[in-house]
């Protein structure tokens, strides 16, 4: 059983969306094992009930809970307080680069509105009364579509993107990859109209390469690969005249 | 649209590596005997090759250096629409200006 050791000073971001924020401080019993998301339940439950944000799972595998800790992008309830404790404390803010509601829970709108336009839904080509499409796990396309499949939608990359904060229109990098992951998938039957979407306004090629979708990704996913793979597929098909 | 340019970009830099590589190789080879800029000036006034050589250089710098400013001054400063473009163009016009002038220099003469 763990046992409360001391506490920990932790700041929160507090407001709404028409109205100025602020951060709030509390002090937090430390527990072993403690999660930033025990952090934030423990102070919505013990100090105050009107602090707003989002979670699910608990497990790292539905993407609601991703939060700004100590300035840093992550999933809340697989990240241990003891790994992101910077002088003894937390500061913890909404998302970065999404609008929001209050206190810590973001509008995700934008993040999966982007996905739609990048083209990331499956374009069917067969009826269920059509045969299984066969998948051949070994060839190259399927290797690459699985390297970027895990995507759990948590938009920790788009918070740590600098190019979204610069380029709203961009699609940023969680939608970027499910559409490279749709390039790449044999059963998917729209890979001219996905490369359009991704290669207008604000597409694949608005990428600098920088890097932070892969170094913050808590799938460990690389959607910054996933960009220079749409990169030049979509290069090879504007030699080809498209 | 956005993507040619792109593609345009990255294809002016991928002629700028060579004839910067060859400039700076001939440089150095051109002064060991301890040639002066009267006799390098020599040699390349009215030769067609290094017109060209330093014209294609000019020309892949203008678009390339514009289109990546254009880049940058939308997502730092926040240019857009025909802004954007008025400033796209300006930098490419002043650089081929310039660019072309100091060729015409080189090769042309006073």
């Amino acid at each position: 059983m763990t046992t409360a050791q001391d506490h920990m000073q932790v700041t929160v971001w507090r407001g709404g969306a028409d109205e100025a924020g602020f951060y709030q401080a509390f002090q937090v019993p430390k527990y072993d094992s403690q999660t930033v998301l025990d952090v934030v339940a423990w102070i919505q439950q013990n100090a105050d009930p009107t602090l707003s944000y989002r979670f699910a799972c608990r497990v790292g595998m539905c993407g609601s809970c991703g939060m700004m800790v100590n300035g840093v992008p992550r999933w809340t309830c697989r990240t241990h307080v003891d790994r992101v404790m910077d002088r003894g404390g937390l500061k913890i803010a909404p998302l970065r680069n999404l609008p929001v509601i209050k206190d810590l829970a973001t509008n995700m709108d934008p993040f999966f509105d982007k996905w739609t336009q990048a083209g990331g839904l499956h374009h069917g080509t067969a009826t269920r009364h059509d045969p299984f499409e066969p998948v051949t796990h070994s060839s190259p396309g399927r290797a690459d579509a699985d390297a970027g499949i895990e995507c759990i939608n948590c938009a920790v990359c788009y918070a740590a993107c600098d190019t979204v904060t610069g380029d709203p229109d961009y699609l940023g990098p969680a939608a970027l990859n499910r559409a490279w992951t749709l390039v790449n998938d044999a059963k998917d039957g729209s890979r001219d109209a996905i490369l359009d979407a991704v290669t207008g306004s604000g597409g694949c090629q608005s990428c600098h390469s920088m890097g932070s979708c892969a170094q913050y990704c808590p799938n460990e996913l690389n959607p910054m690969a996933s960009i220079a793979g749409l990169k030049r597929t979509a290069m090879k098909r504007a030699f080809r005249g498209r | 649209m956005e993507f040619r340019l792109y593609l345009l970009q990255r294809i002016t830099a991928l002629i700028m590596a060579p004839l910067v590589i060859c400039h700076i190789a001939v440089m150095i080879y051109a002064i060991q005997g301890g040639l002066s800029a009267g006799e390098i000036l020599g040699r390349t006034q009215g030769s067609v090759p290094w017109a060209m050589f330093y014209g294609t250089f000019v020309v892949a710098v203008s678009v390339h250096a514009a289109l990546g400013l254009r880049i940058i001054v939308r997502e730092w400063v926040g240019l857009d629409g025909i802004v954007l473009t008025g400033f796209s163009w300006a930098t490419f016009w002043g650089l081929l200006s310039m660019g072309g002038y100091a060729v015409a220099a080189v090769v042309v003469g006073p």
